[in-house]
């Protein structure tokens, strides 16, 4: 079964492994969160359960969004995702969901949104290499050659140029989950994830199985 | 920093520990896996330089090992260390003692400190 759970970006650490070993991990505050919509295949085409996370203030609710929770008879959440599932029957409205789907050693995928790094040239958003910094050179951190000359006399579709950067969904893939902490719903994961301190992260199962 | 963060530091951090400056000479107890055995093995040199910050302090101890300078950086906290001994003290006057690395014999000592 596919799982899923949303989730607070507290920071990062370090803690010590069974042999002493140093792991660097990210704390992550994690639920709980509860179901707001179950999709069913006869319904909606596929299977997959609807999640809320987070408090808000009654009157930052808009009316649909009212409606919405009403329907499923859960408190008015801050954000709302979309976890696939292969069996959305067994669920039900309101349950809630808590880390516990986790469990210690097995591999996740986490999907943030990358921290903005504004209008970023060649060198930083593609790793172009550059040129020399000194010697009398004139070309330090220029894209260069866009392309060839009268044929095909235009620039390929996908050249890598300057523009924005970050701030764009990212998933990171079979990350390893450290610890599971019940009673304060804090989740370390093994190294870094995408996204701010303080960001929303989703936290799912490996679609790869951490192979 | 982050309270969540913070608690979960202090929770690693160890209370068995014996103060240690910049300049003492010191006897590292390394607890060492070799082979699915442990055994106990001694570091001694001169604490070099302290890093700071909470659970994730750190020291490091320099040895002349015949001829060669070797240094070594511990995880204050880390589990690892069955115990540190203070041989001696030593009169320092900054707390990083990276011109120790240039000297050799003789002249990469320490004056006692005095009390």
């Amino acid at each position: 079964m596919l799982k899923g759970i949303l989730g607070k970006k507290t920071g990062m650490t370090q803690v010590f492994g069974k042999n002493g070993e140093i792991i660097p991990v990210t704390v992550i505050e994690a639920g709980p969160c509860v179901v707001t919509q179950i999709k069913t295949c006869k319904k909606d085409g596929y299977s997959a359960i609807q999640i809320g996370y987070g408090e808000i203030k009654d009157n930052k609710v808009n009316k649909p969004a009212k409606g919405h929770f009403e329907k499923a008879k859960v408190e008015n959440k801050r954000h709302l995702a979309e976890i696939s599932v292969e069996e959305s029957e067994k669920f039900k409205l309101g349950q809630p969901i808590t880390i516990d789907i986790f469990s210690e050693g097995e591999k996740t995928d986490v999907v943030g949104i990358s921290k903005g790094k504004g209008f970023a040239g060649v060198v930083k958003r593609w790793g172009f290499g550059g040129g020399p910094d000194s010697h009398g050179s004139h070309f330090h951190r220029a894209p260069g050659s866009i392309g060839m000359c009268a044929t095909p006399s235009r620039v390929l579709k996908g050249r890598k140029f300057p523009g924005h950067m970050g701030n764009s969904r990212v998933t990171v893939q079979n990350i390893e989950v450290v610890r599971v902490e019940k009673e304060r719903n804090l989740l370390l994961l093994k190294g870094s994830i995408p996204g701010a301190n303080g960001s929303l992260v989703l936290i799912k199962d490996a679609v790869k199985g951490g192979k | 920093m982050n309270n969540i963060i913070e608690s979960l530091e202090k929770e690693q951090m160890r209370d068995d520990l014996i103060n240690i400056h910049v300049g003492d000479t010191v006897n590292v107890h390394l607890k060492i896996i070799e082979g699915g055995k442990e055994r106990v093995q001694v570091f001694k040199g001169i604490i070099i330089r302290k890093q700071n910050g909470g659970a994730r302090e750190t020291f490091t101890v320099r040895k002349v090992s015949f001829g060669i300078g070797v240094e070594k950086i511990f995880p204050t906290h880390s589990p690892k260390i069955v115990k540190v001994e203070v041989l001696s003290k030593g009169h320092i006057r900054r707390s990083r003692l990276y011109f120790l690395r240039d000297r050799v014999g003789k002249r990469a000592r320490l004056k006692e400190k005095r009390r």
